[in-house]
């Protein structure tokens, strides 16, 4: 199949320092891939560049087959590169049901529109709780999201993501900071993605990684220094000295 | 889903009615209160259509502070804009039709709204408040130097508005002035309450809360804040063409940066975010006004200063925000 | 030639009575990420009290200056304590607020207290006569304006590059909570650098007042050619702010020069154009 998300030997540098040097990284739709790597590696970076929020100094980024290197980061969000943040970034002051609805409306150019109510499209209306009941969260749809906890406010930052029909999703540690007790659901939610979707996953948890991910990219120093299986990961050298005295050392990896 | 549309229109519909019902009473809330103007204080009238014009220029800075989080302290240039724009009109153009002033007024603060935007948008914080507040001094300059079309310090005058569709002479007591006000503003109002429930009015209230997530969300921030500066010129633009048309003199303090700052007194003593929020402030505060600076007009900036001082110490969301708190807070504990 | 060489000394006259004034605004915003825009109006409380003091007290024209300077952080003392702790960390529209409101206080209060009428500070005999420099002579109060500017930012590179309390303030403006981990007092640093602001408002008031005179609007009227000394010049930056207020001081002062008439239109121009092409500040780092 060919690919609908492909980096090119992005390069990216902040002074004489450089953090990103000659990443590719190519996806086919359907894809469900990884991206590892020890503190440090370059992953913010490596998003902040996929997303457009930086400028790279060399390289490219092709999303469905078009050349979307020089374009900012809005621009690329309406031709289906969609990113979730780690750290949940919502509007507090507004329900599940706006945020949703906002989110189809932006996909479809209609949140322009200023003599009608959301509330008054029917088709939004479903669309929006369809997806809210798909991760479990459609009884909140009208409470503020400064009162429903943290792991749903993750599962809505999911669902905003999905409800922008990305082609390629982009999911900045989705677990991050869920307590235990959530993360089954938001695991479930992850494993429900549309199969056709490409889906990029940076993540710390590998257990969530290897059950997750059919191919594992590992980045350290700027650099990819392993793309393939998840069981292929833990046996190779390279990545073995990248974690070796880091945290995951005493875990899965090592 | 067709088990889900079933109760999904039935909420739709419910939930329209329930706007409604909330809008129609807000609607007969402000007529009631321009009845009771009318009524009680008949003598009183300048000072209520005075009220009407300044509501609609905190309404208008609502839409861009209250709804969508930039900070202005020049936001009299649109209204003063719409002012000038409607006078000149009449006064060199021979326009006298009070809607056609209207309309000039609403475009003039339009393009103004525009010019203000795109310039205070430029920057973020410290430095979008001195764009802002360079603006106002500027516009302030602009039109003291060209007096020949705006009479400079002495004011433009010579403003003789024809009668409102031809029946409805402008009085001597400013009663057609007064109702020509109410309906402007109950208009206005009907169309912002829409405007700020639709998508757009939701994207504004976004960008406000996490302009960084608009843009996740593929949204153009500085386009949707242009277009609600717009918006919000026209609406400044009409109250100022609505204090041309009823005093029949624009003076320079339209164009002032006290008019601004008294401006965002108002609306932060009403709450900000909140069309009722904007419209109770100005009442309260221009009503205040009228009281105080008859009783001692020394003390008219220091009381407005402490004013200030007080709001944001004791009631930081204004008065409709605290009265609406306390409710929320009495409904919750007697469902 | 003659106009030229005038227009220069006033430039750089007028710049350095904006750096006195404004570079306390600058370092407090940058310490305290606080929108101040009362700053100015303790400018003008320094400059009534040494109006005060010398026209009608009678009292020589330093101790004007000192009791001005004394007098002015006294008054800010309790202001700071009351009303602008209650405003750090606060959103930008709160400060705009709780600072705009304390201004209309202070011209309200000063309105009633000394009339509307401009105030004068006599200068002693000395700064009334013109230098000769050999080849041009300059008026000897522009002369004591400039070394007074100079003086107020030696003394201040050498205060917070050179002594502890600098180190303190550095290391505060740069990362507050770090700098109070690391056991520096920052209500203290806060407290200190903000009389010190204060001070040189008042100073800056005083001595620039034949250039900017004192009267009740003051604060209003000058307010934005302050802010815009800090938001061009990057808070907290000392050659920053200095760059901003010679630019300043350029811009106004040939305004007013070659266009009397068009002279605040034109600054005002002027600063919607700097600040449109440095939203960011001269050094690309303001907030």
């Amino acid at each position: 199949m060919s690919a609908i998300f492909d980096v090119r030997n992005l390069k990216k540098t902040f002074g004489g320092l450089v953090v990103t040097n000659d990443v590719s990284l190519s996806m086919a739709p359907g894809d469900r891939v990884a991206l590892i790597g020890p503190n440090g590696a370059g992953k913010t970076t490596f998003v902040n560049l996929v997303t457009g929020n930086i400028l790279p100094n060399a390289g490219s980024v092709m999303l469905g087959g078009q050349d979307v290197t020089r374009l900012g980061p809005t621009e690329r969000v309406r031709r289906g590169l969609v990113r979730s943040f780690q750290v949940t970034r919502l509007f507090s002051e507004m329900t599940p049901e706006e945020h949703v609805a906002l989110a189809i409306l932006q996909r479809e150019g209609r949140s322009g529109k200023m003599f009608a109510s959301h509330r008054a499209m029917p088709d939004v209306m479903e669309e929006g709780h369809t997806l809210l009941s798909r991760l479990g969260i459609a009884h909140l749809a009208r409470h503020r999201v400064s009162e429903i906890a943290y792991g749903q406010q993750r599962l809505l930052e999911l669902s905003l993501a999905l409800a922008l029909k990305p082609k390629v999703l982009l999911l900045d540690e989705p677990a991050a900071g869920v307590p235990q007790s959530d993360t089954a659901r938001i695991e479930q939610a992850i494993a429900d993605l549309p199969s056709d979707l490409a889906v990029l996953m940076i993540e710390h948890d590998m257990d969530l990684v290897f059950r997750f991910a059919k191919r594992v990219v590992v980045l350290a120093a700027g650099e990819i220094i392993f793309d393939g299986s998840p069981d292929a990961v833990t046996k190779d050298v390279r990545v073995r000295q990248a974690y070796l005295g880091s945290y995951a050392d005493a875990r899965s990896v090592a | 889903m067709a088990m889900l549309s079933n109760s999904d229109t039935l909420s739709v519909t419910s939930d329209r009615r329930a706007r409604l019902t909330r809008d129609a009473v807000g609607v007969l809330v402000i007529l009631a209160l321009g009845v009771a103007g009318y009524v009680l204080f008949p003598n009183n009238l300048a000072l209520l259509t005075r009220i009407t014009a300044i509501a609609l220029l905190v309404l208008s800075l609502d839409l861009v502070t209250g709804y969508c989080g930039v900070a202005t302290l020049g936001h009299a240039a649109l209204f003063g804009a719409g002012a000038y724009g409607a006078g000149i009109a009449a006064a060199h153009f021979g326009i006298t039709d009070p809607v056609a002033m209207l309309a000039v007024g609403i475009i003039a603060g339009s393009i103004a709204g525009l010019i203000s935007g795109v310039v205070v948008l430029r920057a973020h914080g410290l430095p979008q408040l001195v764009l802002s507040i360079a603006i106002i001094h500027l516009a302030h300059e602009a039109a003291n130097k060209a007096s020949g079309w705006t009479g400079g310090s002495d004011g433009l005058s010579g403003i003789m508005p024809d009668a409102v569709f031809g029946v409805w002479q402008f009085d001597l007591w400013g009663r057609t002035a007064y109702v020509f006000g109410i309906v402007l503003l109950v208009v206005t109002f009907v169309l912002l309450r829409q405007i700020v429930r639709s998508p757009f009015g939701m994207l504004c209230r976004g960008i406000r809360q996490d302009p960084v997530r608009i843009r996740a969300m593929g949204g153009s921030v500085h386009g949707t804040l242009i277009r609600m500066y717009i918006i919000s010129g026209a609406v400044a633009g009409a109250g100022g063409a609505l204090n041309a048309i009823s005093t029949q003199v624009v003076g320079l303090d339209s164009l002032s940066f006290t008019l601004s700052a008294e401006a965002l007194v108002m609306l932060v003593l009403g709450g900000t975010g909140s069309l009722y929020g904007a419209l109770l402030g100005t009442v309260t505060f221009l009503w205040f006004e009228d009281v105080v600076s008859a009783a001692n007009p020394f003390h008219w900036l220091t009381i407005v200063g402490a004013l200030l001082i007080a709001v944001v110490l004791f009631a930081p969301k204004g008065l409709y925000g605290s009265l609406a708190a306390y409710f929320e807070r009495r409904g919750r504990k007697n469902p | 030639m003659q106009t030229v060489f005038s227009i220069g000394v006033d430039a750089l006259a007028y710049g350095m009575v904006l750096f006195v004034i404004s570079i306390g605004l600058s370092v407090t915003m940058g310490l305290m990420r606080v929108v101040n825009l009362a700053h100015g109006a303790f400018a003008m409380i320094g400059g009534y009290i040494a109006s005060y003091a010398a026209r009608d007290l009678g009292l020589a024209y330093a101790v004007a200056v000192m009791l001005a300077v004394a007098g002015t952080i006294l008054i800010a003392i309790p202001i700071e304590r009351l009303l602008y702790r209650r405003i750090y960390g606060q959103p930008e529209l709160t400060q705009v607020l709780m600072t705009i409101g304390i201004t209309f206080c202070i011209i309200g209060i000063a309105n009633y207290v000394f009339g509307p009428t401009l105030k004068t500070i006599p200068t002693p005999e000395t700064l009334r006569e013109p230098v000769s420099l050999g080849f041009r002579t300059v008026s000897s109060h522009r002369l004591f304006v400039i070394a007074c500017g100079a003086a107020v930012a030696l003394g201040l590179w050498y205060f917070i590059e050179r002594t502890a309390f600098g180190v303190k303030l550095r290391a505060a403006v740069d990362n507050a909570a770090m700098a109070a981990a690391l056991g520096v007092r920052t209500q203290v640093v806060y407290a200190v650098s903000f009389a010190v602001a204060v001070g040189l408002a008042a100073f800056g008031g005083v001595v620039g007042a034949e250039l900017l005179p004192i009267e009740p609007y003051y604060a209003l009227r000058y307010m934005v050619t302050f802010l815009v000394v800090v938001s061009v010049g990057g808070a907290g930056s000392i050659p920053g702010a200095l760059a901003a207020c010679l630019l300043l001081g350029a811009i106004d002062t040939t305004g007013r020069y070659l266009m009397p008439e068009f002279g605040e239109f034109f600054f005002y121009l002027a600063v919607i154009a700097i600040v449109w092409l440095f939203p960011r500040g001269l050094a690309g780092r303001a907030k």
